[in-house]
C-alpha cells in the first residue's frame, strides 16, 4: 500500500504508439493521440466505449483532456491532465492506478500527442525562465543540462567519451528497433566531433526532434487476467519535485529520481540489482548517466565508469533504452509514455531482435523540466507478484 | 492585510540601477534566499529582508552555449559567498569545465532597452 494504490493492484494491458517520426503533412497533435488510443485499446481488446477514465498531458494542447474528449466523442468519468513536463506519464500512470484502486474508473488510457517536428519553427513550446535567468539566455533546455554535465565532470572526471558512450549504446538498441528514427551508425568520435550546442554537450548528446504519439491502457489486476495480452503489473511508483529553474537545483549531480526511485522500490519491495529491464528518460545523454547513478545502478560519480565500453548497450552490463530512446528511437517533445511502452513490450516478451531474456521486472524513469520533476515506475510480469 | 507597494522585482531593480547586487535573506533559516520572491521557501513564516552582496563568488558550474544564430556565450552559476547561487556569464572564459572553482566578482551592464542593468561576471587573476 502506499498512499491508496497496492503492489500489482493494477496493470498495464494495452500499448501503442501512434504514427512516429515525421508524420504526414496536416497532422494535428489530436490525430497522433487519438489514432494511439485506439491502436492501444485494439492492443487490449478493448474500445472507447470502455474508457472512462482519461490521462493526457500534452504542451501544444492547453486543455488536453477536454480537447480530447471532444475529438473523440467520450464523456469518461474521471479525467486529469496534471502536466510535469515528461515525467508526466508516469506521474498520470501512478494517478491512474490511484483512481482504479478508488473506484472512480475501470478503464483508465493515458496519451499523448506531438508535431513538434512538423511544426518546428512555427511551434515553439512554453520555456519556464524566469526573470532573473533570462537576460543570460539559457537555450533551455539543453543549457541546464550542459551545467549539470559540466558540474559532474568537476566533481567525478567524467569525459565526453563517456557521455557519447551512452549515445552509441542508444543507437546500437535502435538499430535493433524497426520503429527508431535514426538507426544510422554512430561511433563515439561521431559524438565528440558532432557540432557542439552547449558544451560539453553536442547535437549528438540530444534527443531526436520527431512528431509522435502514443497510448497506455491500465485496468485493475482482476480485470487485467481476462483480456487478451499478458498483463504488466505496477508494482511501485513514486514522484520528487526538486526545483524548476536549473539555478534552484540543489545539487547539480543528484537528482529527485534518488527520491522518486526510492518510493517506487520500497512499495515493489525490490531494488535495482532486481531490475532485468531499464527504461530512463534520455532527453541529453548526461540524463541517462544520472539516472543510473540516482536509482541504483551504480555509486554516485561512477556513472562513467557504469556506461564505458559499452556498459549500457546490448550484450552490456545493464539493458537501458532497449528502444534506442529518445536519443535514436523517437522523442515527440516529451518521452515519458514511451518510457512505459518499451518497459511494457519487454514484459511481454514481443520484442524480437533486442528482447532481453526472461525478462520480469522492469523500470521506467521520466524527467520533466531540466531535471525537475522525475516520476519512477516499477513494473513485473505476474511472476512478480 | 498590508498590500506590498513594491514588488521583490521592482526593489531588486532599484537596487540594480544603483550597481547593487541585491538578494533577500531569511531571518528564520539564518540563510540567503535566491531568486526574490513574497513567501520565505524556509518555512513561509516571516518577511524575508533584503541585503546587499559583495558582489564576490565562485564558478560552480558552467557552459559555452552555442545560439542557432550568432556567437557562442557563456552561462554560468555563480556560488555567491553570501551564500545562495545565481545564473550569470562570465566574461573571459570560455565555458569549459575547468573553469568551475574560479573566483569571480560582479559587473553591471546595461540591459536590453527599458530592462534593468544586468550583473555579469568577470574572472579573478589566478592567484
Amino acid at each position: 500500500m502506499s498512499g491508496g494504490t497496492t503492489r500489482g493492484g493494477t496493470a498495464i494491458v494495452g500499448v501503442a504508439e501512434s504514427d512516429l517520426g515525421k508524420v504526414a503533412e496536416g497532422m494535428t497533435p489530436q490525430d497522433l493521440m487519438a489514432q494511439g488510443i485506439v491502436r492501444a485499446l485494439a492492443d487490449a481488446g478493448l474500445t472507447l466505449a470502455d474508457v472512462d477514465g482519461l490521462f493526457l498531458a500534452a504542451s501544444q494542447l492547453r486543455m488536453p483532456t477536454v480537447n480530447m474528449c471532444e475529438y473523440l466523442g467520450i464523456a469518461p468519468r474521471y479525467m486529469d491532465s496534471s502536466f510535469t513536463g515528461g515525467s508526466s506519464f508516469e506521474a498520470l500512470a501512478a494517478h491512474a492506478a490511484l483512481a482504479l484502486e478508488a473506484g472512480a474508473c475501470d478503464v483508465a488510457v493515458i496519451a499523448y500527442g506531438s508535431t513538434q517536428r512538423s511544426q518546428r519553427g512555427r511551434f515553439t513550446p512554453q520555456r519556464d525562465l524566469n526573470e532573473y535567468d533570462a537576460p543570460f539566455r539559457p537555450r533551455l533546455p539543453i543549457t541546464g543540462y550542459a551545467l549539470a554535465a559540466s558540474r559532474h565532470m568537476a566533481e567525478f572526471g567524467t569525459r565526453r567519451e563517456d557521455l557519447a558512450e551512452i549515445a552509441v549504446a542508444a543507437r546500437l538498441w535502435a538499430k535493433k528497433n524497426p520503429a527508431a528514427f535514426d538507426r544510422r551508425d554512430l561511433a563515439v568520435e561521431d559524438v565528440l566531433n558532432a557540432p557542439m550546442i552547449s558544451t560539453p554537450l553536442t547535437v549528438r548528446d540530444c534527443c531526436l526532434v520527431t512528431d509522435g504519439g502514443g497510448a497506455v491502457v491500465m485496468v485493475r489486476a482482476d480485470r487485467a487476467r481476462s483480456l487478451r495480452q499478458k498483463p504488466v503489473y505496477l508494482l511501485g511508483h513514486g514522484e520528487a519535485q526538486q526545483h524548476h529553474a536549473i539555478t534552484n537545483m540543489p545539487d547539480l549531480t543528484v537528482t529527485g529520481a534518488r527520491a522518486s526511485g526510492a518510493q517506487a522500490y520500497a512499495m515493489a519491495g525490490l531494488s535495482a540489482r532486481d531490475m532485468d529491464v531499464v527504461q530512463l528518460y534520455d532527453a541529453f545523454t548526461i540524463t541517462t548517466l544520472l539516472f543510473l547513478e540516482d536509482l541504483g545502478f551504480c555509486p554516485k560519480g561512477e556513472g562513467g565508469a557504469f556506461v564505458r565500453d559499452g556498459g549500457i548497450a546490448p550484450g552490456g552490463r545493464l539493458p537501458v533504452n532497449t528502444s534506442g530512446g529518445g536519443l535514436s528511437y523517437c522523442h515527440p517533445g516529451m518521452f515519458g509514455l514511451f518510457l512505459m511502452i518499451e518497459a511494457t513490450r519487454q514484459l511481454r516478451g514481443t520484442c524480437g531482435d533486442r528482447q532481453v531474456p526472461g525478462a520480469e521486472t522492469a523500470i521506467a524513469h521520466g524527467n520533466g523540466g531540466v531535471l525537475a520533476a522525475q516520476a519512477t515506475l516499477v513494473l513485473g510480469t505476474e511472476a512478480t507478484l | 492585510m498590508t498590500r506590498i507597494e513594491q514588488s521583490p522585482r521592482a526593489v531588486w531593480e532599484a537596487h540594480a540601477r544603483d550597481g547593487r547586487l541585491a538578494y533577500q535573506w531569511s531571518p528564520d533559516a539564518g540563510r540567503a534566499v535566491w531568486q526574490p520572491r513574497v513567501v520565505c521557501p524556509f518555512g513561509g513564516a516571516a518577511p524575508l529582508e533584503w541585503r546587499v552582496s559583495a558582489g564576490r563568488g565562485v564558478i560552480h558550474a558552467i557552459t559555452l552555449t552555442h545560439p542557432a544564430k550568432g556567437e557562442p556565450y557563456t552561462v554560468a552559476l555563480i556560488d555567491i559567498d553570501e551564500g545562495y547561487r545565481m545564473m550569470s556569464k562570465v566574461e573571459g572564459a570560455s565555458g569549459d569545465a575547468s573553469e568551475i572553482g574560479r573566483r569571480v566578482q560582479v559587473r553591471f551592464v546595461d540591459g536590453d532597452a527599458e530592462e534593468a542593468p544586468v550583473p555579469v561576471f568577470d574572472l579573478e587573476p589566478l592567484r
